[in-house]
């Protein structure tokens, strides 16, 4: 589904991804774990077609396409999904308006018809079941005056009514307690099958308790170094990222 | 389609233009010019113009004495043209413009369906049917073009419940002891140097009567169009609701694209008695010049309502879209005990545009009440303030303001500038003031992006979030067509 080879991107000038490599197939769920400034959310925001970086080096395809020469809302409407971690604020505008409006333009640029009204109440309606959330929370403004528990759920709650290909989850547990985490967690679960894939970007470990990943990635210094199963994620959480720094310097002094 | 959509983002960055900046590059849909000849005065101003325009009209002489007293108080005016305004621009020479220009047609219209079919098209084109049938239910229409009334619809119907609606020029003939009974009782002819111009040489407008106790059953409207060259559309329209009564007026204009500014200088005057309210609601997109500020309507309005009746209630809901430059300030005296008066107001600038709006609240009676909500959007060059005036004298015990001003910047070329004056001369007054200035980030169109929105819509939808509390004012069928509206002034030609 994602196909990643050796993608390099950076800002201003500074190289921050150095040869990024990774496949993910479908139904899969992958973990990108790393300390903080390693270049997760850079990769999340490059795949997601974030302009102010710059690619400079590299090839991502995505189911059979060039995902570097879509523009943001084509690479949306082709079925990528980015859950922020710090999704923004739209005075005036619900997130019923937001989704309806996101659900045709993606159905515009497959060549279909809008949704009428009376389909999307019905989808939105299950949806809502689904995600646990409340209808007053979708027509408040878009995340104005949302808790972080709530501008997460309601990520999530995008996510299930855009049925994406492949979800990315940008460190979609930070600012959350347990109870959020899960609620938010469970979501994401109910949404995985056969034919989607999800990239969960962490820090912490704790994420994957609930969303159990098939491989662990660790990134340090625009790079994977080290690739695993769950187990990874355990033994990040037990020894910390120095153990993974240790190894790094020692490999390039060898 | 994906690849051209790379190309477009590879070129943007070449440009160095943000996509936002892109995104607000506008093209005026309303540009075109109607062929039809028409019966002009000689250019320029003077005594005789004035007595030319009152001859044309018919008028009987008190009118044109008016007309006459008003050109000599702007004579002694001169000068004295307003320079508070946070605007730039040249001089204007009034000598150089045409004060009136009335498309010829071949014989006198007696009904609608004698209209000139030119005419007929070009309100056509603009979407302005005068054909009774096809026109949205619930909605009579006056439409003016340049300095004439050319149809009125609906009326019989209106004129069953007594209602007047009708041309200026119709009002002065047939309804000649309303008219001097309250033209010019609330905006002065001495008011301001603009004010004065337009009594000495206003050619047309709407006339609106109703009766005691009457809810006018549908919306009126007035539709300006300026077509010919070189001449400036001075109206004046003036609706009164006696006690009691009710009605809900929208007007709508616009012009063709010409390189050189033309004037528009209109007054409106609105008069609520006891227990009654009007609703006014204007949709302005006159030509607003071309990318670079050639061009576009300068439009001078006074316009200002009294609340002459206890529990009284005068709303003015206006979303400013066009015009080189704007300076309206929407008012209401509140005479009246217990009278409400109120301001919903968006005004978009791009390119060069300039706009200096907003409104006065004068409370002169008990518990009286009055609701500022200014939304001003800046794009491009453009420079948009907002200036109000809350006056509370030292008679109105528990008057009571809240204003709420709040600018929303599209790229870093634009200004947004808030005047807001408060005169209180009553402890009793209770007076609120908010305001906000924020910025459409790049972060906003990205998030959007991501969902599969493009940068246009996404500008449009954070637009009309921000515009919402003003656009939920106006009446139904005019909101859907103000949100298109307010996304065509900053669509850009990407795509």
């Amino acid at each position: 589904m994602l196909n990643i080879h050796n993608l390099q991107a950076g800002i201003e000038g500074r190289k921050i991804l150095k040869g990024i490599n990774l496949e993910i197939k479908a139904g899969e769920v992958h973990a990108i774990m790393g300390p903080n400034g390693s270049g997760k959310s850079t990769l999340a925001s490059v795949l997601a077609g974030k302009q102010i970086y710059e690619v400079t080096d590299g090839s991502v395809d995505f189911l059979g396409k060039n995902l570097l020469e879509l523009s943001p809302e084509a690479r949306a409407a082709e079925g990528l999904f980015l859950a922020f971690q710090y999704p923004i604020e739209i005075p005036g505008l619900s997130t019923t308006n937001f989704v309806k409006t996101a659900i045709n333009e993606v159905r515009k640029y497959r060549g279909q018809e809008p949704l009428d009204a009376v389909s999307f109440l019905k989808m939105m309606k299950q949806k809502m079941a689904l995600m646990n959330i409340d209808q007053s929370l979708l027509s408040r403004p878009l995340n104005e005056g949302f808790s972080g528990g709530e501008k997460k759920r309601n990520e999530i709650f995008q996510m299930a009514m855009l049925e994406p290909k492949l979800a990315i989850l940008d460190e979609t547990d930070s600012g959350l307690d347990i109870d959020a985490i899960r609620i938010v967690s469970n979501g994401v679960n109910k949404l995985r099958n056969k034919d989607n894939a999800v990239l969960v970007v962490t820090h912490y470990q704790r994420l994957l308790d609930y969303i159990v990943p098939d491989f662990v990635h660790v990134l340090y210094n625009g790079r994977i170094v080290k690739s695993g199963t769950k187990e990874l994620a355990l033994e990040l959480e037990e020894r910390g990222y120095d153990f993974i720094k240790h190894e790094v310097s020692v490999e390039e002094e060898v | 389609m994906p690849t051209e959509t790379f190309k477009r983002e590879k070129k943007d960055s070449l440009n160095e233009i943000s996509t936002i900046e892109k995104t607000v590059l506008s093209d005026y849909k309303y540009g075109f010019v109607t062929d039809i000849e028409s019966d002009e005065a000689p250019v320029g101003i003077n005594e005789d113009i004035v007595r030319f325009i009152s001859a044309k009209k018919n008028e009987p002489e008190w009118m044109l004495d008016w007309r006459l007293k008003a050109y000599r108080q702007w004579c002694k005016m001169s000068g004295d043209e307003p320079k508070w305004a946070n605007l730039k621009y040249p001089p204007i020479n009034y000598q150089d413009i045409i004060y009136y220009s009335a498309p010829k047609q071949k014989i006198k219209p007696n009904n609608l369906d004698e209209i000139d079919p030119e005419l007929r098209k070009t309100f056509e084109k603009l979407g302005i049917s005068l054909n009774e049938q096809k026109r949205l239910t619930g909605v009579a229409v006056d439409a003016v073009i340049d300095s004439i009334s050319i149809g009125t619809s609906f009326k019989e119907q209106l004129a069953e419940l007594g209602i007047i609606f009708c041309s200026m020029s119709e009002a002065i003939q047939e309804h000649p002891d309303l008219v001097r009974k309250y033209l010019s009782t609330v905006v002065p002819v001495t008011d301001n140097y603009f004010a004065a111009l337009n009594a000495a040489v206003f050619s047309d407008g709407s006339f609106c009567y109703i009766p005691k106790g009457v809810r006018c059953p549908m919306e009126l409207s007035t539709y300006f169009r300026i077509n010919a060259e070189n001449t400036g559309q001075f109206e004046r329209t003036l609706i009164v609701a006696d006690e009691g009564s009710y009605v809900s007026y929208l007007e709508g204009c616009t012009a063709p694209m010409r390189d050189e500014n033309q004037l528009h200088a209109a007054v409106v005057e609105l008069i609520a008695m006891e227990n009654a309210e009007i609703k006014y609601s204007t949709v302005q997109n006159w030509y607003p010049g071309d990318k670079n500020g050639v061009g576009g309507i300068y439009n001078f309005v006074t316009k200002r309502g009294i609340c002459q009746g206890a529990n009284s209630k005068i709303s003015w809901t206006q979303v400013e879209t066009g015009s080189a430059i704007t300076w309206k300030y929407p008012s209401v005296i509140l005479k009246g005990d217990n009278s409400v008066g109120e301001f919903y107001s968006v005004a978009v600038t791009n390119n060069y545009q300039q706009a200096d709006t907003g409104t006065k609240m004068q409370h002169l009676g008990k518990n009286t009440k009055s609701r500022i909500v200014s939304k001003g959007i800046s794009a491009g060059f453009s420079n948009n303030s907002y200036r109000g005036l809350v006056h509370v004298s030292r008679k109105a015990n528990n008057a009571r303001n809240f204003s709420q001003c709040d600018s929303l910047l599209l790229g870093d070329k634009c200004g947004a500038h808030t005047f807001p004056y408060i005169e209180v001369r009553n402890k009793s007054a209770l007076v609120e003031h908010e305001a906000t200035t924020s910025k459409i980030g790049e972060d906003q169109i990205f998030y959007c992006n991501q969902r599969g929105i493009d940068t246009e819509t996404a500008v449009a939808l954070i637009v009309n979030g921000f515009a919402k509390e003003v656009m939920n004012q106006l009446p139904m069928e005019f909101a859907v067509e103000a949100q298109k509206l307010l996304a065509i002034s900053l669509e850009g030609s990407v795509g």
